[in-house]
Formats: C-alpha cells, structure tokens, sequence
C-alpha cells in the first residue's frame, strides 16, 4: 500500500483553509470530469481528487490525517502505526454520500467501513437488498463500410470478473454486434445485459459500445460526410477532366471543370453515409505535379514557362 | 475464432422503454421528465409516457447528466449546457482530424 499526500493532489499547502480545500476541489473536479476532461487518466485522477476531498474537508479525518502524515513520502510504502486512531472523537457518519468504494487501499485501511471512520456503514447488498449491475462502456473500431453497408462483428472483449474463489480474473468474452447501417462516430450501441453482473438478485447491467471509425487509407468521415482526396494533373486541372472516383457505394464518374485548382471541393450529394438525410462525399482537388526527371520533360516545362508567362503570386505584390 | 460455437447476435435497435431508463440511471422519473424538457432527452418514438422508447444514445446521454449534476454541483440547465458544449467540442475535433488527414496524408508523401 502506498502513502498518498491528500495535499500534493488537492495542489494545496498544509495550513489551507476549508474553504480553500472547497475551491481547489471544485476547479479539480471540473477539469478531471471523467465527462468532461479528455486527459488520459482523467478518470484515475478523478477519484484521486475525490478521495483526497474527502479526507481534507472533514475536520476529523483531515487532523487525523495530519497527525500522520509526518515523515511518509507520497508512493511510499505504508503501513498505519497501530494506535494511529486514537485520540480523536468520532462523530460517526464522516460520509457525505461520494462513492466510497473506488477509493485506493490506502484510504480503505485509514478511513474505510472497517475504521473507526467507517461508523454503521457496512457494505451494501448483503441481505434483503438487490442492486443491478453497473453498465460497461467500451469502444468498438469498425470501418466506413461497416457503417455503409451495415455488417455483424464478432468482437472480444477482456472482461474483470471474481471466480469462485472470489479472486478477481480476466474473462475474455466473445460477442457479436449488429452495425447498423448509416451509424456515426460517437454513437453507441447497447448490449442488453452483457454488463457487470447484479448483487442479490439484481439484473445485469449493460454494455455500451461507442463507435469510433479506424483510420482510412482513402476516405475521411466527418459526421454523415465522406472526404476524399482526388489527385489530378496539371493538364487536367487546366483542360478539365472526366475522372473516376471511389465512393463507400461504388466508382462513380466525375466531371472536373477545366481551370480547377487545388483544395477545390466538389460534391458528390447523398454519397456519404446513409441516413435521414444521408451524408455527401466531397471530393478535394490536389494537383500533382510530375518531376521533370527527362530532358524532354524539362523542354517542355520550360516551353510552358515561356508560353504561359503565369505568376501565381501576383497578389504578393500588392503587400510587399 | 471457434466455428461449432454460436453467438448470437445482439440486436442494436433494442431501445429503453422510460421505465428502463429511469432504473438504468438510477433517477426518478420525475427526473427523467425534466431532462425531456430541457432538452436533454428526446424519446426515439412513441407518443406517450407508456409508448415511449428511449435510444441507446439518449442514455448515455442521461447518465452523463446526471453525474455533472451530482459531480459538479451544477443544475440541471447547466448540465444541458454542459452536454451540448461536449458534443459540439466532440463533433470539431472530429471535423479538425478528418480536415487534417486529409491535408497532412499528402503533405507527408
């Protein structure tokens, strides 16, 4: 077990006031939100912050805290001093209704159900009481297609549970998941029961899967919208094209006017993704230009040079 | 992947009915109510409390509200507030990294 410092992680000095405990709480909660923040371990630090608060802000347990805080390190390894407890008066229901139960071993041993802290609150769901499962979320990565077509995937999922023997295991878990058709990014799924398990009696919970694309080699998806780059030539920027074009339902043919120029963007409408309305793909322009790698080449980039006399940065001369 | 075992399939159009929904967030249904009228939830169909059907994405949408309230002290407008910032931040930055794939895929060769 590790000694954790309540006052590193709250980011306040030891003589801080309540009520400056209440306001760096506040701003902490607000930017590790699980909901909210989209750092890493923003929902480790979450419940740091939370187990922190709710030490710092009871007067009991924070003075309890104080007087053992002397001498340990956070990360440290920690062993509570046997008569650490007492000395102190216990009002008993030091909870004020946070989740207590995600809350690190060290607070468990120091201020858990078990401590003098811990007052009648037993653990929830021993007898004549049945709770449902807690939902699991989890995100599943399928392609443009998928969502084109609407297809079945089979997916796994490493799941905790505790065996017979109460020790707590991995469990993979196959599944097979419905795509509907048209779905987005960020949209869920729901897996009827297929969450954590009830107590007494209580029904399983469920398991939500959010949708997130895989990388393309060729198509971007922004909502129901498909992009995709389209290289053409020089030539057929100037002169104009009719060209091919991948799309999620098939090739389809394309006309590129002549004197089209690079990240102009064309619309293919109802060719994103289906849906009500379906999506558009648009198609960018990017000219590439082939390398004058033969003699004859650069006789004729440099005919061009002479003939054309074009100068793209014309506008530059107004400003320098 | 095991031929001879059969899975089957989860079906996605499964929805919450209110009463499902109000168990699955642990809130009342008077709860559930003001979130319909602030906007936070929309029944997928059904013209009535008894015929309503709620989608999976409205409860994610539910559950969320309902622990900005409990975890940030805020109401329940603030929430709704909350809710509509995230999804517009959540639908940028999709927009910037599909804008910027494109761009940067032939920037790098």
């Amino acid at each position: 077990m590790k000694f954790k410092d309540y006052y590193k992680i709250m980011g306040v000095p030891e003589d801080a006031s309540q009520e400056d405990i209440k306001r760096a709480y506040r701003k902490l909660a607000r930017r590790y939100h699980p909901d909210v923040s989209k750092e890493a371990d923003a929902e480790e630090r979450f419940k740091e912050v939370n187990e922190a608060y709710e030490v710092l802000k009871d007067p009991e347990k924070r003075a309890a805290y104080d007087k053992l805080r002397g001498g340990w390190q956070p990360g440290e390894e920690f062993t509570p001093p046997p008569d650490w407890d007492t000395g102190f008066e216990f009002s008993g229901g030091g909870f004020t209704g946070v989740d207590a139960t995600q809350f690190s071993d060290f607070f468990e041993t120091l201020f858990g159900a078990a401590s003098p802290f811990g007052g009648q609150r037993g653990r929830r769901g021993a007898h004549g009481f049945s709770v449902r499962g807690a939902d699991r979320h989890a995100q599943i990565l399928i392609d443009p297609e998928d969502s084109y077509r609407g297809t079945t995937r089979v997916i796994t999922l490493e799941i905790p549970e505790y065996d017979d023997h109460g020790r707590l295991v991995r469990r993979s878990h196959k599944l097979k998941v419905r795509i509907p058709r048209g779905i987005t990014q960020g949209q869920h799924i729901r897996l009827a029961g297929q969450g954590a398990p009830g107590m007494g009696g209580g029904s399983r919970g469920d398991l939500y899967l959010e949708v997130r694309f895989r990388p393309h080699p060729v198509y971007r998806i922004d909502g129901r919208d498909v992009y995709i780059n389209l290289p053409i030539t020089p030539w057929e920027s100037a002169l104009g094209a009719q060209i091919k074009v991948p799309t999620l339902g098939g090739w389809v043919d394309m006309k590129i006017p002549p004197g089209t120029q690079t990240g102009t963007r064309l619309r293919l409408k109802g060719r994103g993704l289906p849906g009500q309305p379906p999506g558009d793909q648009y198609v960018v322009v990017q000219i590439v230009t082939p390398e004058a790698r033969t003699e004859e080449a650069r006789r004729l980039y440099k005919r061009m040079a002479q003939e054309l006399g074009y100068n793209p940065r014309r506008e530059w001369e107004k400003v320098a | 992947m095991n031929p001879g075992r059969r899975i089957p399939p989860q079906d996605e159009t499964l929805s919450l009915t209110f009463k499902e929904l109000s168990r699955q967030i642990g809130v009342e249904a008077e709860q559930i109510l003001a979130m319909i009228d602030e906007g936070i939830l929309e029944p997928a169909t059904g013209s009535h409390m008894t015929t309503w059907r709620f989608s999976a994405d409205s409860a994610c949408r539910a559950a969320t509200a309902v622990r900005l309230q409990q975890d940030l002290r805020i109401n329940l407008a603030g929430a709704a507030l909350a809710l509509e910032l995230l999804d517009e931040i959540s639908s940028l930055r999709d927009r910037v990294q599909a804008l910027e794939q494109l761009l940067f895929k032939d920037w790098e060769g």
